[in-house]
């Protein structure tokens, strides 16, 4: 049972999903508060780099390593997140170029492979995130390997998706989020700091961003390699758009790119040729369909972009 | 011109001009001068010492094809001593930007140039038609191009990659072996069809499935590959590409793995089998001496194990002796002549005979090799 193909692309779903997961989730609240991030590659490499350093050289007991690898990604990708909110939230530059240069600077031929050649990363990460058999039940049909053997940063995503939707829909300090991409001049004058909101959630999105980092760089492939995310932040920045910029719906389309990516691999090994080219173009075929029937205005307008995205706010301006 | 539009304006200045430096880097690149030139020698005849550089596609860390590569470079600094002077270029972008590199390289008087990857090969031809006192070498290049001053390199592979066949099948206990492919061209369906080779002349009923992740750099893809031929009942993995992202997969079941291109033992010790490799050193010693000594012959050069230039990767713990002594059996086998692992009879695996019995793959067919042997799906 727990081999067959449906569980393998299930399976395989949750794992290749989680830093998809994590990243669209941190780019829904840049993006909730009008800050269009294109940086994401750029801030999932640094994450990655700055995990697997620590996981190879700070010489403590293992869950302590990964907790502080975890929480040096998480600053290394708000650090680089900050970059981007200086100049579109302070200086007002275009947010598609800023974000385009902030993966140039910091992803695969930048920053990132920098770093890792100046800290001579080569082995593999000492400390890794395995995956936990949870009171033993992975062997559970069905439920076992979905439920019960996944990984923390697994476990922890389920988690982020519950408090981000809880933030962004029941909460005060949600709403006026919401407010403030939609509408900043409302937003200001009734009260709201807009350039704080937009700096704290593009920063949260950058750190969450950098937890999809050590996702490759501590459990999928834990030896760095330069630029391994290879495209995947492109693919969380589908996905926003895909999940209509909702967490659950970000997570059920994470898991579906998750599942498409492995898909092809699969049957190919089963025996079936299908174009890997045909599969992996998919998500992106899916979210071209997505934003021509959320602009087309068949569907409700809360299911389009925050209405200020990619603009500056200026308070003089109309 | 008010705060904001100047602000604006700079700093989208800074955007492109970071943009250019970073896309500047991965071509321009590290240079690192590996002895000194004598004092006063610079312009010493050509007699004396001999400037050589090396074009690498990856970071020489890469601890695998362009590390191996670095060491044959070190290894001719070490031998020829006052009398070289090398150079290399790193993270060398398959592109427009290597003819500049190479360009480049001759303008600093490097007489003899090797460049590492496939995709360089044009700009390498293009510079060698315009610099007929240069010798331009061409890693993994296309044979029989007729440019006096440009040869290629590159070896049996399959050698090496026959008698992994044979520790991977010794390995399996179900007979199937899984293969990690970049892309399905002449050079690794000719290594998978040796690796299936190998496989079957101990377990005839050995079956080698390939899974192609159509990318030369994705390790998250490699990896998926790996796990979809794990659920897919494959109890041995191998790899086609050198990271060592199967070798997680393979760790993760505490599976045996065969590596590619590098010694990975100690990273993974308790299912580490073996490992083609790679030994250009001696290869390149020759060409920069001969070009040194106005001897050098244009060649398209194929080594193989008996000139040491492949080998297998020190065996894994898990590496039973009495498999370690067949393949050094086989191996001896290669070096003397008397086993042709591309010996008839082969069929496709399609079934239909592809080379008859007493026949054998010729050299330039194995160049070119297009069709998976039975047993490989």
């Amino acid at each position: 049972m727990n081999d067959s193909i449906v569980m393998a692309v299930l399976i395989s779903a949750i794992f290749y999903g989680t830093p998809l997961l994590y990243a669209a989730l941190g780019e829904v609240l840049a993006e909730r508060s009008g800050v269009l991030n294109l940086g994401v590659e750029g801030m999932m490499l640094m994450g990655a780099v700055v995990g697997s350093v620590i996981s190879s050289r700070l010489d403590a007991p293992g869950p302590i390593v990964l907790l502080v690898a975890f929480l040096a990604a998480m600053v290394a990708g708000a650090l680089t997140a900050l970059l981007h909110a200086f100049a579109t939230i302070t200086l007002r530059v275009n947010q598609t170029v800023s974000g385009l240069t902030l993966t140039i600077l910091a992803g695969g031929a930048g920053l990132s492979s920098y770093l890792a050649n100046v800290w001579q990363l080569k082995d593999p990460a000492t400390h890794q995130f395995q995956r936990l058999n949870i009171g033993g039940l992975k062997d559970l049909p069905i439920v076992g390997p979905l439920l019960f053997d996944q990984t923390l940063l697994t476990y922890l995503s389920w988690v982020a998706v519950a408090v981000c939707s809880w933030y962004l829909f029941k909460t005060r300090t949600g709403l006026n989020l919401r407010s403030v991409g939609e509408s900043p001049s409302t937003a200001d004058a009734m009260g709201l700091n807009v350039v704080r909101t937009r700096y704290i959630h593009t920063m949260i999105g950058g750190a969450m961003a950098g937890i999809g980092g050590i996702c490759f760089s501590l459990s999928i492939v834990p030896t760095w390699v330069d630029g391994m995310t290879a495209g995947r932040g492109w693919i969380a920045l589908a996905l926003v758009i895909f999940g209509f910029w909702r967490p659950l719906w970000v997570m059920v389309g994470a898991y579906l790119f998750g599942a498409l990516s492995s898909l092809s691999l699969i049957l190919q090994a089963r025996g079936f040729a299908v174009p890997p080219e045909l599969l992996d173009s998919l998500p992106y075929i899916m979210t071209v369909v997505v934003l021509v029937v959320v602009s087309a205005g068949w569907s409700s307008k809360t299911l389009s972009a925050p209405d200020a995205l990619g603009t500056a706010f200026e308070r003089e301006a109309r | 011109m008010d705060r904001r539009t100047f602000l604006l304006g700079s700093l989208s200045a800074a955007a492109l001009a970071t943009t250019g430096c970073v896309t500047n880097k991965a071509a321009t690149t590290s240079t690192s001068t590996a002895a000194a030139p004598a004092a006063g020698a610079s312009s010493a005849a050509a007699a004396d010492s001999i400037k050589a550089a090396w074009v690498y596609v990856g970071p020489i860390n890469d601890g695998g094809w362009t590390a191996s590569h670095d060491a044959g470079r070190k290894y001719v600094a070490e031998k020829m001593g006052s009398k070289v002077i090398t150079t290399y270029k790193e993270n060398v972008p398959e592109g427009a930007q290597v003819a500049q590199v190479i360009e480049d390289l001759v303008k600093d008087g490097n007489k003899i140039i090797f460049a590492t990857s496939f995709g360089f090969g044009d700009a390498m031809k293009a510079s060698a038609k315009k610099h007929a006192d240069v010798k331009f070498l061409h890693g993994t290049g296309a044979w029989h191009d007729p440019i006096p001053n440009f040869g290629t390199y590159y070896g049996a592979t399959e050698e090496a990659k026959y008698l992994a066949g044979i520790a991977a099948a010794k390995a399996s206990k179900s007979g199937n072996i899984g293969f990690v492919a970049p892309f399905l061209i002449p050079e690794v369906i000719r290594h998978i069809n040796a690796l299936a080779i190998g496989a079957r002349a101990v377990n005839p009923a050995a079956k080698v499935k390939v899974v192609e992740i159509k990318s030369w750099f994705d390790p998250t893809k490699e990896r998926q590959a790996a796990d979809s031929l794990i659920t897919q009942g494959c109890d041995v993995i191998c790899n086609g590409g050198d990271s060592p992202a199967p070798g997680e997969a393979a760790k993760a079941k505490n599976l045996p793995w065969v590596g590619y291109d590098s010694d990975q033992s100690a990273n993974f010790p308790d299912i580490w089998l073996t490992a083609p490799i790679y030994n250009w050193g001696p290869y390149y010693l020759k060409q920069v001496q001969s070009a040194l000594d106005g001897t050098w012959k244009k060649e398209d050069y194929y080594g193989n194990l008996k000139d040491g230039f492949n080998a297998l990767a020190p065996f894994g713990k898990i590496v039973t002796a009495d498999t370690k002594a067949l393949i050094e059996e086989k191996k001896a086998k290669i070096i003397d002549g008397s086993l042709d692992i591309f010996a008839g009879p082969l069929k496709d695996n399609k079934g239909a005979e592809k080379v008859a019995s007493g026949a054998t793959v010729s050299a330039d067919d194995r160049q070119a090799m297009s069709w998976l042997v039975e047993g490989v799906s």
